[in-house]
């Protein structure tokens, strides 16, 4: 089946004011908090009013029982377009293509496009006890290990098949503390070793400690809107060259070694006009080193399998062969719940609005950003990525 | 392999104990056809009536072509372990005081990947295992996956015991040792493993022919309990209340009677109060301290036995006054698990047909030999079934009940 | 002149020189009662089950729901109990005349007897001794066998074996001889029934079931104590339950007795 048809260009549409909510391991305030306090940040860095924003995109695993329309008035915004994306790790992605399209229609000239969860001390389990219908039938009963359990099996066969090893691992989240003690906001402020990740105490074999994220409060948000809008507004911005997003690709491997991202790739790239080899940074998802792997390989970095070789011969430091996750990732920033997919379209941005401060990658041009969420039950079903570049 | 169990130490009296607690137990409704199944032992998923393929977990409508037509089936148990893992840090609080616990994910070979309770000797990736559907402590269904062949000492895998109700170093309390069964049953269990078996007899002044035969169990005590009695029933759990780990309610009252008979509404209270009231009596007294015990250690309080007969199912009129007594029972039951649950002690059903027994001495074959009751209910317990079924009649009318309950009640007596 | 006997008793219950003598087993759950062949109908044992002791159920008191059979614990049997009596007019519990509730009785000593012998049987010859003794037995009293049986307990007590319950009681000519030549008021015996544990090989069947009650006369059983009593000379006040239509109930029994020293 093949009729759909070349896709519209996102011609004219731009992001504007990261805003980073800076993280906290636990928090006393809900998640409309985070929100009020993300907002707030949008408004002073656009240097318009909150009730400006007429539209208006929210993600949050914690935000319940309200929805997008509750928090309009929680927040004193009268937008005429509102989205909800409950999809996690792909959240921020979906919600620029959301985001974009409305712009370019004229539905909305400014959407403030949200991410924030708090976490409370019982926050993490609750979430993971209620997390899907299939997670509550099928996976959260056996052992309750939530992501680390469910992506663990996942990793112990991409290991057998294709010869990952924990220092393949290690490597990636060695470089990402690294790249992390760069940035203020990151929560993880020591160094780690490669010794250290390998004899941290067990999680979920083969995972241990460092290969699993912390949770924490948080919030990350930007703007989208026209290109005329910003410079009417004064805003540095940079481009949405392209976008894509798949759900539950291939549901028939048995076991999961690969997203979406396979499926939509050469559109990916065809539509921004670039290739892999052009990019100047890459943030993926990395809510455990090997996904980053299969989205190295899924991506088009390297082939299927060779996810472990290509790491074995890059670097993955601000400064390395492979600029990655260069603000720390969600492994040494933290994971703010759905802010987790919102935290390498942030960091991209301010790497092509040369904003990163310590971590920035030097004539950083062109970035691509990947999201991926959603554990329904044995596998992650969203996948999506973005190429950003640079205004000019 | 497993270490085999050890026999528990006595208790430090000082040392408290812990309470019992349940693994996550929210389903979805169509979930619990899985409990259906595994509530009988048997391993069913659901199967498309249009396109024929198997899908987990359950769902609405078949992802293949949308048919709404789901059907619970008997499903080959056979498949690959595609990968494992080892639980050491959990946010559920039991699954935290049975850390490290094992997971795995099984392609089964009729299709569907199953996130699956793993037991420890699996050899890993790639080796093929077999999958059952087992009931955990909070009565829910889930998947373990065993390894083939069979590797010594399997039923002491801790996951295993979890899942189970092994009388391997427990104590037993079986209610009335005038029972047919009671001789078999105390043997059964006996050489299960059991540590101490305590046999309740009434009326201590009549005389009863299996006296003997129990007596020459090694392992056994006679001890006073007339289940019609309130305060024999209250008296006994005071004395061994926190030692029953297993309870087998094993009270019978057969009385043919026709309905209309004057003396049917005596036989009926008689049997009513005996083993209803019986139930009811026995549950109180016991139920509380078992449920306070179901963490106690790895052969803490785990189970509680009802032997129903089948025609506690559907009425069978030549026994209407025994039928009606188990259906009440079963009822009973029923309550009972609602109550025992929060301490994860499972409460089992052993349905039987008519016993090849005096009071059944009219009814034509097939009957079912006390040691075949007997061994249904042990095997049951090892194997953590909730509704046993022994013998031909009780599985043929379990069986026609799931087809056609009315059927079954329109030839009753025929 | 009346006034002045019960003045006298009233006086004599004071003083001692009446005793009154408990002739009756506590009812209790574990007392054995009657056993029938299983397929016919049984008597309810003695029951009992709290309503509240100073609890949720009843703050500040203390009652319990009974439940037992007519023929449980020390009991009283009517005639109206065995078919032979069914006819007779004022044959249950409710209609018995309150004069037949206080009558005297002869205790006959067969304790030694019944020691040696469990399947004893109280026969003419035992009752001819006894009048030798003791004089006629008059019409309207109690006879009483005593035979220590209420000292045994539990299974000793009923003494079943596979061919049934060994305990002693009287033949059929001796029940003939109390209730048709003696006109006795009932028969009472520490056995759980009037008639000896083998008594249904008797020719008739329960040869004190079948004269006593045909005759319009009582039972007593299960009683105790019958060794505190004089063979002579007690009163004996055994008022049953007043059920409508019984056949019989548990009961206190009394017998005042005549101290000898102050007689």
């Amino acid at each position: 089946m093949a009729f759909s048809r070349a896709r519209k260009p996102y011609d004219g549409v731009v992001l504007a004011v990261p805003v980073t909510v800076p993280y906290q391991r636990y928090s006393i305030e809900s998640a409309h908090w985070w929100m009020g306090r993300a907002l707030r940040a949008l408004s002073e860095g656009a240097g318009i009013s909150h009730r400006d924003f007429d539209g208006f995109s929210v993600s949050s695993f914690t935000m319940g029982p309200d929805s997008a329309i509750a928090l309009t008035q929680h927040f004193g915004l009268s937008p005429r377009w509102i989205d909800h994306v409950p999809m996690g790790g792909a959240a921020g992605i979906v919600s620029i293509r959301r985001a974009a399209r409305a712009v370019q229609a004229g539905d909305a000239d400014i959407v403030a496009c949200v991410a924030a969860d708090t976490n409370q001390v019982d926050t993490f389990r609750k979430t993971l006890a209620n997390f899907s219908r299939f997670a509550q039938d099928a996976s959260y009963p056996y052992g309750a290990g939530g992501p680390n359990a469910s992506f663990a099996l996942i990793a112990r066969h991409y290991m057998d098949c294709y010869g990952a090893t924990r220092e393949d691992f290690g490597k990636l989240c060695v470089a990402q503390r690294d790249n992390a003690l760069k940035n203020p906001h990151a929560l993880m402020k020591k160094p780690l070793t490669l010794e250290q990740y390998m004899v941290a105490r067990p999680i979920a074999e083969p995972f241990h400690l460092f290969d699993c994220v912390m949770p924490c409060a948080g919030g990350e948000a930007f703007l989208v809107m026209r290109e005329d809008t910003a410079k009417s507004l004064g805003l540095p911005f940079v481009r949405l060259l392209s976008a894509i997003e798949r759900h539950n690709a291939f549901p028939d491997d048995p076991v999961q070694v690969r997203g979406g991202w396979v499926v939509d790739r050469d559109e990916l790239y065809g539509m921004a006009g670039v290739t892999s080899d052009d990019m100047d940074f890459v943030q993926t998802y990395d809510d455990y080193a090997v996904i980053s792997m299969v989205q190295f390989e899924d991506l088009g970095f390297c082939g299927k399998g060779e996810g472990p070789d290509f790491v074995r011969q890059h670097t993955f430091t601000i400064d390395g062969t492979f600029p990655h996750n260069t603000s720390g990732g969600q492994l040494s920033v933290g994971q703010a719940g759905a802010a987790g997919g919102h935290l390498g379209i942030t960091e991209a941005m301010r790497q092509l609005l040369d904003a990163a401060g310590g971590t920035q990658v030097k004539d950083a041009k062109l970035g691509l950003v990947s999201g991926f969420g959603m554990i329904n039950y044995d596998r992650g079903l969203a996948s999506a990525a973005a190429i950003l570049a640079r205004a000019s | 392999m497993t270490e085999p169990l050890a026999k528990p130490k006595r208790k430090n009296p000082l040392a408290r104990m812990r309470q019992p607690l349940l693994p996550p137990s929210a389903r979805s409704r169509k979930a619990h056809e899985l409990t259906l199944a595994a509530a009988s032992g048997r391993f069913m998923l659901q199967c498309c009536s249009e396109c024929g393929q198997y899908t987990y977990p359950p769902r609405e409508a078949c992802p293949n072509c949308l048919s709404s037509d789901l059907r619970l089936q008997d499903t080959p148990t056979g498949g690959v372990l595609l990968s494992e893992t080892r639980i050491d840090v959990t946010s559920d609080p039991y699954y935290r005081e049975h850390t490290p616990w094992r997971t795995g994910l099984v392609r089964l070979d009729c299709g569907p990947s199953i996130v699956t309770h793993l037991r420890g000797d699996c050899g890993g990736p790639g080796n093929r295992v077999v999958l059952s559907l087992q009931l955990d402590r909070g009565g829910q269904a889930v998947f373990f996956a065993k390894p083939i062949p069979e590797t010594p000492n399997m039923e002491d895998d801790l996951q295993w015991l979890e899942l189970t109700a092994d009388p391997k170093h427990r104590r037993v309390l079986i209610t009335d040792g005038r029972s047919p069964v009671a001789v078999a049953l105390a043997q059964a269990l006996k050489k299960a493993g059991a540590t101490k078996i305590f046999i309740g007899v009434s009326d201590r002044w009549k005389p009863f022919n299996e006296q003997k035969s129990l007596e020459s169990i090694d392992g056994i005590e006679l001890v006073d309990l007339d289940l019609t009695n309130e305060r024999s029933v209250q008296e006994l759990a005071m004395d061994i209340g926190a030692k029953v780990e297993i309870l087998i309610n094993t009270a019978d009252h057969v009385r043919p009677a026709h309905l209309f008979d004057a003396g049917a509404a005596n036989t009926a209270r008689d049997s009513i109060d005996y083993m209803v009231m019986g139930l009811m009596r026995l549950a109180q007294a016991f139920g509380p301290v078992m449920r306070s015990r179901g963490a106690d250690g790895p052969t803490g309080a785990v189970a509680w036995v009802n032997v129903l007969s089948v025609h506690g199912l559907s009425n069978a009129p030549q026994f209407g006054v025994h039928s009606a007594a188990h259906a009440a029972c079963l009822s009973l039951s029923q309550w009972l698990r609602t109550e025992l649950r929060p301490g994860g002690i499972r409460v089992i059903n052993a349905f039987s047909g008519p016993l090849d027994t005096e009071w059944f001495q009219t009814v034509p074959p097939p009957k079912v030999a006390p040691k075949a009751l007997a061994d249904a209910i042990v095997d049951g317990l090892k194997c953590g079934i909730e509704d046993i079924y022994v013998g031909d009649v009780a599985k043929d009318i379990e069986a026609r009940l799931f087809d056609n309950p009315k059927a079954v009640e329109r030839e009753a007596g025929q | 002149m009346s006034g002045n006997i019960l003045d006298a008793f009233a006086r004599a219950l004071a003083s001692g020189a009446v005793r009154v003598i408990d002739l009756t087993h506590t009812l209790s759950p574990d007392f054995p009662v009657i056993v029938m062949p299983p397929e016919l109908g049984q008597s309810a044992p003695f029951r009992m089950e709290r309503i509240s002791r100073y609890d949720a159920s009843g703050p500040a008191w203390y009652w319990n729901n009974l439940s037992f059979g007519e023929h449980t614990g020390t009991h009283f049997d009517a005639p109206v109990h065995w078919y032979t009596g069914r006819d007779l007019p004022l044959n249950t519990v409710d209609t018995l005349p309150p004069a037949d509730m206080i009558a005297p009785a002869c205790v006959i000593d067969c304790s030694a007897e019944a020691e040696r012998d469990a399947d004893f049987l109280l026969t003419v010859a035992e009752v001819t001794a006894w009048e030798e003794k003791h004089g006629r037995i008059p019409a309207q009293s109690w006879v009483l066998l005593r035979t220590d049986w209420s000292k045994k307990r539990a299974a000793a007590y009923a003494n079943l074996r596979a061919d049934g319950a060994h305990t002693p009681g009287p033949d059929a000519a001796v029940m003939r001889l109390l209730v048709e030549e003696r006109g006795i008021i009932g028969f009472g015996t520490e056995t759980i029934g009037t008639d000896a544990g083998q008594a249904g090989h008797f020719s008739p069947p329960y040869p004190a079931h079948h004269y006593l009650h045909g005759a319009g006369r009582y039972g007593l059983q299960c009683l105790t104590n019958l060794d505190q009593l004089p063979p002579t000379g007690a009163m004996i006040v055994a008022a049953p339950l007043k059920i409508q239509n019984g056949s019989g109930s548990p009961l206190r029994v009394l017998a005042l007795v005549q101290e000898r020293s102050t007689g």
